[in-house]
C-alpha cells in the first residue's frame, strides 16, 4: 500500500485570511489602498502575538480589494512576526508563472524561518485574465498545465517540461532553494469534484472554500478527496476549509457591524456578476444555518466546532472583514478570535472527544 | 419503471453533482455524463451520487425520459444535438459573460440563450427550468410537498405537456413548479434579470413573474 501512514492526525490549526477589503477610518471614510495594506500587517502581527496558527491574503485586482501582490504583504508580515504562517489564499495560478510563484515564495520562506505556504486555485474573479494577457476559454487547460509544473517545481531539482500554454523547461533549475526542501503547498477547491481529485492527483493538502450554504453539504467533497488519494497513493492528512465571517462582544453588535458591510460586498460583486441583492432573510439564513460565522465568540466557536466536527477537517479558516468595516472593529475581531474563539473552538471539540479524522 | 422516471443529466460539475443527489432521493434513475469518458467522472459519481451511472452523453441520452442540460453554457455546441431528436430537454445552463464574453451570441439583450439552445437543438423539445436558483440552495431548500413555505423554481416552455411533466419533475426534486410562460419567457430567470438567483416562495415568485409580464426583456 502506497498510502502514507501518519501515527497521529495532526493538530487542528486556525488562520484569518483577508482580502485586503478597503475598511473605514475612524471618521467613517474609507482608508486607501495602501492604508487598508498596512491594516492587514497590524491584524497579521496582532494574529501572531495571540497565537493565530496562519494569516491567509488572497490576490484580487479590483477596486473594492488592496491587495494584489499577497506575498509583499505577507513578506512585510514576515519581519514583525515570529510563528505565524505566511499563506496565499489563493495564488490564482491560472493566470501566474509557476516558476515565479515558486521563487516568490521560496523566498518568503526564506525571509520567514520556513513559514510560507502556497494556496494555489483557480479563483473565482476573472479580472487577472485580461489583465496578464490569458484567454478566460483557457480556464481550464490554464490550471491543468500549471499545476503540474508547480508539483514538479516543489521537488526542487532540475525540472523539465513541456506544455502548450506556457514555455518548456530543459532541465531548468529554479532557485532560492527552501532550507527544508519543502514549500508547503495547498489547493484551494470551491467545490468542483474534478478540483478535488486533481489535489489528491498531487498529494497536495485540501482546502475547501465554502462561502455558502450549509457546510455538511461538503462531506462527499471530503470523502472524495479520501477516496481519490487512496486510488492515487497520496496522503489526504490535511483537510482545510475556509469560510467568511466576523466576531464582536455580542451577537448583535456582530450582526450590526457585519451586515452593511456583507451588503455592499455582496451586491457590488452580484452587480457585476447578474446575482439579485443580499436579502436579509438571506443572510439571517446564512448566519443561523449558513456559511456566515458572525456573532459573539461563544456563537462562532460552537459553530465552527460543528463545521470542524462535521467535515472532519484539521484546518479552519475565517475570512474576516469583508466589505467596509470600521478598522477598529476588524482589529477587535482578531483579539477576540485569538484570544477567546480558538480556545473555545479546542475546548468544545475536546469535550466531544473529537478527533481529526471521521 | 413509471413513465419519466429516467433522466440524463449532461455535466458532472456543481450544478449536475446536485441535480444528481437531489433526483435519486426522488427516486429517479440517473445517467451522468461529463465532457468525455466515463472513467474520467466515474470516482466522483461513485462518492458523491452513489447509485447515479457514469457514461457518456450519447448513452445517457439513449437511455433517458429526460435530459437535463448542466454544462457550462459556452460547450453547447458539444451536445449531440442529433441524438436529442424528439426528446424533452430542460436547459439549466446560464450566461456567464465573465467567462463567456460580453461579445457571445448570448449577449442579445432580447433573445434567451434558452431560444438559442434551442435553435441548435433541432427537433428537441427543449424547456428551461432549474436556473435560476443556486446550486447550494438547490440542495439545501428541497423540501417535500406541502412544506410551508418550500421554495419555487420557475418553468418555461413551448408545449403545455413538456411543461406539466417538467412540472412533476420540479415537484418531486423538492420544489413548487411555476410555470411562467413560453421559452421566450425564461429571459427573466437570465442573471441580472428579475427572477435570477431567486430562492423564494410560490407566491412571491408568481408576483414578480406576473409584474413583469409586458417587459419580459427589461
Amino acid at each position: 500500500m502506497a498510502t502514507k501512514k501518519k501515527t497521529d492526525q495532526p493538530a487542528i490549526s486556525f488562520g484569518l485570511d483577508s482580502f485586503g477589503d478597503i475598511p473605514r477610518g475612524a471618521d467613517g471614510k474609507l482608508l486607501s489602498h495602501a492604508a487598508a495594506i498596512r491594516q492587514v500587517i497590524d491584524e497579521a502581527v496582532l494574529a501572531d502575538k495571540l497565537g493565530v496558527d496562519a494569516i491567509a491574503l488572497g490576490e484580487h485586482h479590483r477596486e473594492d480589494f488592496a491587495i494584489s501582490s499577497p506575498e509583499m504583504v505577507l513578506a512585510a508580515i514576515a519581519s514583525k512576526t515570529k510563528n505565524i504562517k505566511l499563506a496565499s489564499g489563493v495564488t490564482v495560478l491560472s493566470s501566474d508563472d509557476p516558476v515565479r510563484v515558486f521563487e516568490r515564495f521560496a523566498t518568503l520562506d526564506a525571509v520567514s524561518n520556513g513559514r510560507a505556504q502556497v494556496i494555489l486555485g483557480r479563483g473565482s474573479f476573472t479580472e487577472s485574465f485580461p489583465l496578464f494577457g490569458y484567454d478566460l476559454r483557457d480556464y481550464e487547460i490554464l490550471f491543468e498545465e500549471k499545476i503540474e509544473l508547480f508539483a514538479e517545481l516543489l521537488k526542487e531539482k532540475p525540472v523539465t517540461w513541456s506544455g502548450t500554454k506556457r514555455a518548456s523547461l530543459d532541465k531548468a533549475d529554479v532557485y532560492p532553494k527552501t532550507e527544508s526542501g519543502h514549500l508547503e503547498t495547498f489547493v484551494g477547491v470551491g467545490g468542483s469534484p474534478q478540483s478535488v481529485i486533481r489535489a489528491a492527483k498531487y498529494g497536495f493538502p485540501l482546502v475547501l472554500a465554502i462561502i455558502g450554504g450549509a457546510p455538511e453539504r461538503f462531506a462527499p467533497y471530503v470523502d472524495l478527496y479520501k477516496h481519490a488519494a487512496q486510488e492515487f497513493g497520496t496522503s489526504s492528512d490535511m483537510i482545510g476549509m475556509h469560510s467568511p465571517g466576523f466576531i464582536a462582544d455580542t451577537d448583535e453588535e456582530a450582526v450590526k457591524i457585519a451586515w452593511p458591510a456583507h451588503k455592499t460586498n455582496f451586491d457590488r460583486i452580484g452587480r457585476t456578476r447578474g446575482w439579485p441583492p443580499l436579502t436579509r432573510e438571506h443572510f439571517d439564513y446564512e448566519v443561523a444555518n449558513g456559511s456566515l460565522y458572525i456573532g459573539s465568540p461563544e456563537t462562532v466557536a460552537r459553530k465552527i466546532a460543528k463545521s470542524i466536527k462535521a467535515l472532519g477537517v484539521n484546518r479552519f479558516d475565517l475570512v474576516y472583514g469583508g466589505g467596509p468595516m470600521p478598522a477598529s472593529a476588524r482589529l477587535h475581531m482578531v483579539e477576540l478570535y485569538g484570544t477567546k474563539v480558538i480556545p473555545r473552538v479546542r475546548e468544545l471539540l475536546a469535550e466531544q472527544g473529537s478527533s481529526a479524522s471521521k | 419503471m413509471p413513465a419519466n422516471k429516467t433522466l440524463a443529466i449532461l455535466g458532472a460539475g456543481k450544478l449536475g453533482v446536485v441535480l444528481t443527489q437531489l433526483a435519486l432521493r426522488a427516486g429517479y434513475t440517473v445517467y451522468i455524463a461529463g465532457s468525455g469518458s466515463a472513467d474520467k467522472i466515474a470516482l466522483s459519481i461513485k462518492v458523491l451520487t452513489p447509485g447515479a451511472i457514469a457514461t457518456t452523453a450519447e448513452d445517457a441520452i439513449t437511455h433517458a425520459d429526460i435530459v437535463i442540460l448542466a454544462l457550462p453554457l459556452g460547450k453547447y455546441r458539444t451536445i449531440p444535438a442529433d441524438k436529442l431528436r424528439g426528446k424533452l430537454v430542460i436547459d439549466a445552463m446560464n450566461y456567464w459573460w465573465e467567462v463567456d464574453g460580453r461579445d457571445s451570441e448570448f449577449a442579445d439583450p432580447v433573445t434567451s440563450s434558452s431560444e438559442i439552445v434551442r435553435d441548435y437543438l433541432v427537433g428537441a423539445r427543449v424547456v428551461k427550468a432549474l436556473s435560476h436558483m443556486g446550486y447550494h440552495h438547490l440542495l439545501d431548500e428541497s423540501r417535500p410537498a406541502g412544506t410551508p413555505g418550500r421554495k419555487a423554481i420557475a418553468i418555461a416552455g413551448d408545449n403545455d405537456t413538456d411543461n406539466q411533466t417538467v412540472a412533476t419533475l420540479v415537484d418531486d426534486l423538492g420544489f413548487d413548479p411555476v410555470i411562467i410562460g413560453p421559452l421566450a419567457r425564461g429571459k427573466i430567470l437570465e442573471p441580472a434579470h428579475e427572477l435570477f438567483g431567486a430562492h423564494i416562495d410560490k407566491t412571491s415568485l408568481l408576483k414578480i413573474a406576473t409584474e413583469n409580464e409586458d417587459n419580459p426583456t427589461k
